[in-house]
């Protein structure tokens, strides 16, 4: 369906990233924050604030994180579309309830602004370094999705994909962005309402008698119950049955775990998202995802001055990870460099998926700001010998 | 290659060098219909601790985001002229704030010293437009933006009721700068 005009600020705009993301879930229809300031996402927030009285929607500054992602969780189970954003120590003590939303299978986003680790780390300066917490940071079993957007239209234009993605799978997404995105400003063109594609929540079609709240067909997700028509449903972090009613053994595990797992892993093709750039003949490819994606531009040119064959693949969906697509290109070219703002994360799902069949070569950094591309040069070097 | 200015704005935490980069980035962007992208660095204080904004104006799309050779460089304290002086680039731009600058480094680039915060005060009764000032400086002494787009940007950025005080700032930074020749 198209996005309700209300929520839609039409027009050319100078914003920054945390903004432009704000304005993606409002033209998405989120109508409800469940905020807990914390720099450098709190921009999302504030902007939500300004404009959510003008759009039917409502902002609540919560006690903290854990209250943060549990009001967005019951939001989301009263029908309304729902979000939160959060940066370091944040995002840690939202793992448990981000946990909670994937075993009930609730639609919502959480952003996470990445700032430089671990504990309060680096408050107001950039980092890259929960890629593997978003991955893995929660107890247990299961897949996530995960974006990363290199600017702030792209922090609009892929918040609105994540709520997308959030209603069509049954799940939290995440928006795993940074402080240098987030604080970047530059312009941002939000389209006409009729122009933006919104997926309106998956409502079952049974009457209530009928419903039960986790029976799936071959989709493998869940129908929503219609708040306030009269569905009654049940929903707990144990694991459950069809009817939401705690069942404890492991065949009720086996079949529920392996159906979270496989609602994303059969559905991979649907969801991985990456960009491309002179892959043909390419001897080495740099493959990143957010600021980094641009970080390698002067390295990439510096590069083809010294007539190395160089590609590029930028992950705009990082989780899942594009494994197929890797481990071709890992049978076709001589190296992929991988820069990115932490100490080797994403690099670990190269080296798996390539599997020794091409060197991966890690450029790696701390955190506090941005590669200087010679770095990012040399190792294109290293890797072209 | 494409046009690629570089602008630092650089000082303390308070001083308002953010709002002035979005102005200015703004202005190119929206008014003037260039690329422009801002992007900043700052401390986890509310006042006080480094501060740098900075601004890319190109025809091209930007890539990368940082400023690494640059055009223009504002300094409103000693200790950003010392670490950023160096970052300019041969025949680029120094304009130092002479209220808190005493100690410029030497180098090869052309040098503006002006008691900018000095001025604020005595000709506006407040030191807290002596970024818009500064801004009205940068204006003069480069052509990259016009003054127009860089008025129309401050308007729609600056507080409600302070519309006047900021534009009359920017013009008395243009004037001085005028004045000196």
């Amino acid at each position: 369906m198209k996005a309700d005009p209300k929520g839609v600020l039409t027009g050319a705009h100078y914003i920054d990233g945390n903004y432009a993301i704000a304005e993606g879930a409002l033209a998405a229809g989120c109508r409800f924050f469940g905020g807990y300031p914390i720099t450098p996402s709190t921009e999302i927030a504030e902007r939500f604030v300004q404009r959510a009285p003008h759009v039917g929607g409502l902002f609540i500054q919560m006690e903290d994180e854990m209250g943060s992602m549990n009001a967005v969780l019951g939001a989301s189970w009263g029908g309304v579309k729902s979000m939160t954003c959060t940066s370091g120590p944040g995002f840690s003590l939202m793992m448990e309830n981000f946990g909670l939303g994937l075993m009930l299978e609730t639609p919502c986003v959480l952003v996470n602004v990445q700032r430089g680790g671990p504990s309060t780390g680096l408050p107001t300066l950039p980092g890259q370094g929960d890629m593997m917490q978003a991955r893995w940071g929660s107890h247990g079993d299961y897949e996530v999705i995960a974006l990363a957007p290199d600017s702030p239209q792209e922090g609009f234009d892929l918040t609105i994909h994540a709520f997308n993605l959030s209603e069509r799978y049954r799940m939290p997404v995440l928006m795993m962005t940074d402080e240098c995105v987030g604080h970047m400003t530059e312009k941002v063109v939000i389209p006409s309402a009729e122009g933006i594609e919104v997926e309106p929540r998956r409502f079952t079609k049974k009457p209530p008698s009928e419903f039960l709240p986790y029976e799936v067909d071959e989709s493998l997700v869940p129908y929503a119950p219609i708040p306030g028509e009269g569905y009654r449903f049940h929903v707990s972090g144990l694991t459950h049955d069809e009817q939401g009613y705690p069942v404890i053994n492991a065949e009720a595990q086996d079949k529920l775990v392996r159906r979270l797992v496989d609602k994303v892993k059969k559905n991979a093709a649907d969801i991985c998202k990456y960009e491309e750039k002179d892959i043909d003949g390419a001897d080495v490819v740099v493959l990143s995802y957010g600021i980094t994606s641009r970080v390698v531009q002067p390295a990439v040119e510096m590069a083809k001055k010294k007539g190395i064959k160089i590609g590029q693949i930028r992950l705009i969906v990082v989780w899942p990870f594009p494994e197929e697509r890797i481990r071709e290109l890992a049978g076709s070219v001589k190296g992929i460099v991988v820069p990115e703002i932490n100490l080797g994360q994403m690099v670990l799902e190269v080296e798996r998926c390539a599997a020794g069949r091409c060197a991966t070569i890690l450029v790696a950094h701390a955190g506090g700001g941005v590669h200087d591309p010679e770095t990012i040069f040399q190792a294109i070097k290293e890797a072209a010998k | 290659m494409g046009f690629r200015h570089e602008v630092r704005l650089s000082g303390t935490g308070g001083q308002g060098l953010l709002l002035i980069g979005k102005v200015l980035a703004e202005a190119a962007a929206v008014y003037d219909g260039k690329n422009a992208t801002q992007s900043q660095s700052y401390g986890p204080e509310a006042r006080g601790g480094a501060s740098k904004s900075e601004v890319i104006i190109s025809d091209e799309e930007i890539d990368y985001p940082k400023a690494t050779e640059i055009d223009f460089l504002l300094c409103l304290t000693q200790e950003s002229c010392d670490k950023y002086a160096s970052d300019v680039k041969p025949e680029g731009t120094l304009l130092v704030d002479s209220t808190y600058v005493s100690s410029v480094p030497e180098g090869n680039y052309r040098v503006f010293q002006f008691p900018i915060t000095q001025k604020a005060k005595d000709e506006l009764g407040s030191a807290t437009v002596a970024n818009v000032v500064a801004l009205g400086m940068i204006s003069a002494l480069t052509s990259v933006v016009s003054s127009e787009s860089i008025e129309s940007a401050i308007l729609a950025r600056v507080p409600k009721g302070t519309e006047d005080l900021n534009l009359k700032a920017y013009r008395l930074g243009r004037t001085l700068v005028e004045e000196a020749g």
